[in-house]
């Protein structure tokens, strides 16, 4: 779960890292108010979730009211990559000394935490990576120690930022790790993070994603939820509970586990056709949760036609059947369906599916067989 | 022979006094999995389906010998539950558990390495392990697979696992044992440990990975295959024609450093050797081709 800006530095602040104070607001007028309350100068920022917003012209400096108004004005509805702006954020404007860049993530291949700290900030940091990664200090943590501070203090002496900062950046540092950890955080990214010339260390930029898994130990994760941005189709299928992504083809996909539902969408291309979607209904996937797939998918006009590929674990079989037999009397499924069942009660599955078998229903023996027809279907 | 489990592995259930574990635990042993206890400090005493339920892990194993545990607990206890099972001694814990967070499977994953070496972790959000007609433990329908050998399955994703076991059924092909290692994070068994294991064991004669998009096991296992590895290899990744996922941010990008696409891992995997398929059914055909070139 990806926070905007204003949201990163409200859950920086709740582990006491410095950040700017400053006001999210949706309309000109609440952006002109809390711009004249904050004192300027301000930067007005667009909250979009999505980089390189500077270049887009959705950061803007603000030193009165009427250049508030003007950037406020511009900057909502503009579009940044394909993301409206709906929410800027007003801060009070920072002098700035230094840029550098602070980071914790999860290193797969170390099965460890990795730190990333750099002096050459507020750029990107890719470029750095690519062509000076000396220029990045890393230090890998073991979860079970934690980051102490005698080793978040030569990680920072490594890094070379200017001494004046060391003190400051230790502390930040130290407190992003316990952010990052406590807080359950997939990334925890500091870009700039900057040197005031009064010698403070300040958060100036926040970049969170949340681990969605731990979300049953925080309270409050359901106001970053609402502002999530989904399409139409993504939102339906989210209130239900389904990992849905929306593609641009016109085959509905609906299978159990992630890696057969992007191989079924791998084998709809292959055999000619274009997915409408990737829908994962899980493992334990039941009548109601099928149900539930079927409808959003049966909301999206572009399908055609409709492939189910369950092979059974968790999923059982026939609870998979009911469930579009379910389906098929609660709601008017408009496109054919296709479906291929194997595994755990695969045989009552299909049993049950036989009895309702029409030019609708039709069920094939192996995925290819199902794609091709679903394809053909679809045409 | 089989890795990690055989028909003499005993394994104790955690969780097995719940809808998922039940069904499970009763459905491998129904395999012939020598299914010994159950765990559950509020019904210590009681039995499900005339398996006995102990209060904690390090009881059951003193009185039934079990010396795997699998995991169904629900993701908030999966951690305790964890380290519960290597405090006690267990070789193996197959944690089937799904949802469970990123931070405590990176601190029981280090917790364990350091402190309880001899425990080996399987999953979390993995189908589990099966040695076909030894031991299944697990979701895996156990019907769907051959016994015998020659071949050695690995794989991120359960029902793509499922899928390499039936392809292989039809070829009327068996299978050695088949390890699910999950999609997490931080999965407690790596393909490379997986590898090493089936390079090991003399019955497995050929391998197949299954894995897909984002992060760098693939490659890391390309790697291994390609300087450890005397045995053929054929492969199949998900996620070819995936729209780019969400990036995490710089720090993400980095760390993967252009790895992570199913082009780059299926690109390692050649270049290891390893014969790659474009769908679970090609990939399930080079396997087949693989063994009768083997003359088995």
């Amino acid at each position: 779960m990806d926070l905007l800006e204003y949201q990163g530095k409200q859950f920086f602040a709740s582990y006491g890292i410095p950040v700017s104070q400053g006001e999210a607001v949706t309309t000109v007028e609440d952006a002109v108010a809390a711009a004249d309350r904050i004192g300027y100068p301000v930067v007005v920022k667009a909250q979009v979730h999505v980089g390189g917003r500077g270049k887009a012209g959705g950061v803007k400096l603000a030193s009165n009211t009427d250049e508030a108004r003007e950037h406020a004005t511009n900057i909502l509805g503009l579009d940044i990559k394909g993301h409206i702006v709906q929410t800027i954020w007003i801060e009070a404007a920072s002098d700035i000394a230094e840029e550098y860049y602070a980071s914790f993530t999860l290193d797969r291949a170390a099965k460890k935490h990795l730190g990333m700290l750099s002096a050459e900030g507020g750029v990107e940091i890719e470029a750095v990576a690519e062509e000076n990664p000396d220029a990045i200090a890393k230090i890998w943590i073991d979860p079970v120690d934690g980051l102490s501070e005698e080793a978040a203090r030569a990680w920072v002496e490594a890094a070379n930022l200017n001494p004046a900062a060391n003190d400051g950046a230790v502390d930040i540092l130290l407190k992003l790790y316990e952010a990052y950890t406590k807080g359950d955080a997939d990334l925890c990214e500091i870009n700039p993070l900057i040197l005031k010339p009064t010698g403070e260390v300040h958060a100036l930029d926040a970049k969170v994603t949340l681990d969605g898994n731990a979300e049953f130990r925080h309270e409050g994760w359901d106001v970053f939820d609402a502002t999530q941005i989904r399409d139409e189709r993504e939102q339906a299928a989210h209130d239900k509970g389904l990992q849905y992504v929306g593609l641009d083809g016109s085959v509905g996909v609906i299978a159990n586990g992630a890696g057969l539902a992007m191989s079924t969408v791998d084998i709809v291309n292959q055999v000619g056709g274009s997915p409408a979607n990737f829908l994962d209904i899980g493992g334990g996937a039941n009548a109601e949760v099928m149900a539930g797939a079927l409808e959003v998918i049966n909301n999206d006009p572009n399908v055609k036609s409709i492939f189910i590929n369950i092979f059974g674990g968790i999923t059982k079989g026939d609870e998979v059947a009911n469930g579009i037999v379910t389906a098929l009397g609660r709601v008017q499924i408009d496109a054919p369906i296709v479906i291929r069942i194997d595994g755990t009660n695969a045989e009552q599955g299909r049993a049950i599916l036989a009895d309702h078998a029409s030019e609708k229903l039709q069920s094939k023996p192996t995925m290819i067989e199902a794609a091709k027809a679903a394809v053909e279907l679809a045409k | 022979m089989a890795i990690f489990v055989n028909e003499n592995t005993k394994v104790l259930y955690q969780g097995l006094t719940g809808s998922q574990g039940k069904f499970y635990g009763l459905r491998n042993r129904d395999y012939g999995t020598q299914v010994v206890a159950g765990v559950n400090p509020k019904k210590a005493g009681t039995d499900v389906d005339g398996i006995p339920v102990y209060a904690t892990v390090a009881e059951a194993k003193e009185a039934t010998g079990a010396t795997v545990s699998c995991v169904f607990i629900p993701a908030p206890g999966v951690q305790s539950a964890v380290l519960e099972a290597a405090e006690a001694g267990m070789e193996l814990v197959v944690v089937i558990t799904e949802g469970v967070p990123a931070q405590d499977e990176a601190y029981f994953f280090n917790k364990v390495r350091r402190d309880f070496p001899n425990t080996r972790i399987l999953g979390p959000n993995c189908p589990g392990i099966i040695s076909p007609g030894k031991a299944n433990i697990g979701i895996t329908a156990g019907e769907i697979a051959k016994p015998g050998g020659p071949v050695g399955i690995v794989s991120r994703s359960g029902t793509l696992t499922y899928q390499a076991l039936y392809e292989l059924k039809l070829q009327d092909i068996g299978v050695t044992t088949c390890v699910g290692i999950g999609g997490d994070p931080v999965p407690g068994t790596s393909f490379i440990d997986c590898l090493e294991a089936f390079e090991a064991d003399p019955e497995t004669k050929a391998v197949m990975l299954i894995g897909e998009i984002g992060g760098s096991a693939e490659e890391e296992a390309a790697e291994f295959i390609k300087h450890k590895m005397t045995k053929p290899v054929s492969a199949y990744i998900a996620g070819v024609t995936a729209p780019p996922g969400k990036k995490m941010g710089h720090a993400g990008a980095i760390v993967s450093g252009g790895k992570g696409t199913a082009a780059a891992k299926m690109d390692a995997l050649r270049d290891a050797g390893v014969k790659v398929g474009n769908n679970p059914t090609e990939a399930g055909e080079l396997m087949v081709e693989i063994v009768r070139g083997l003359g088995l």
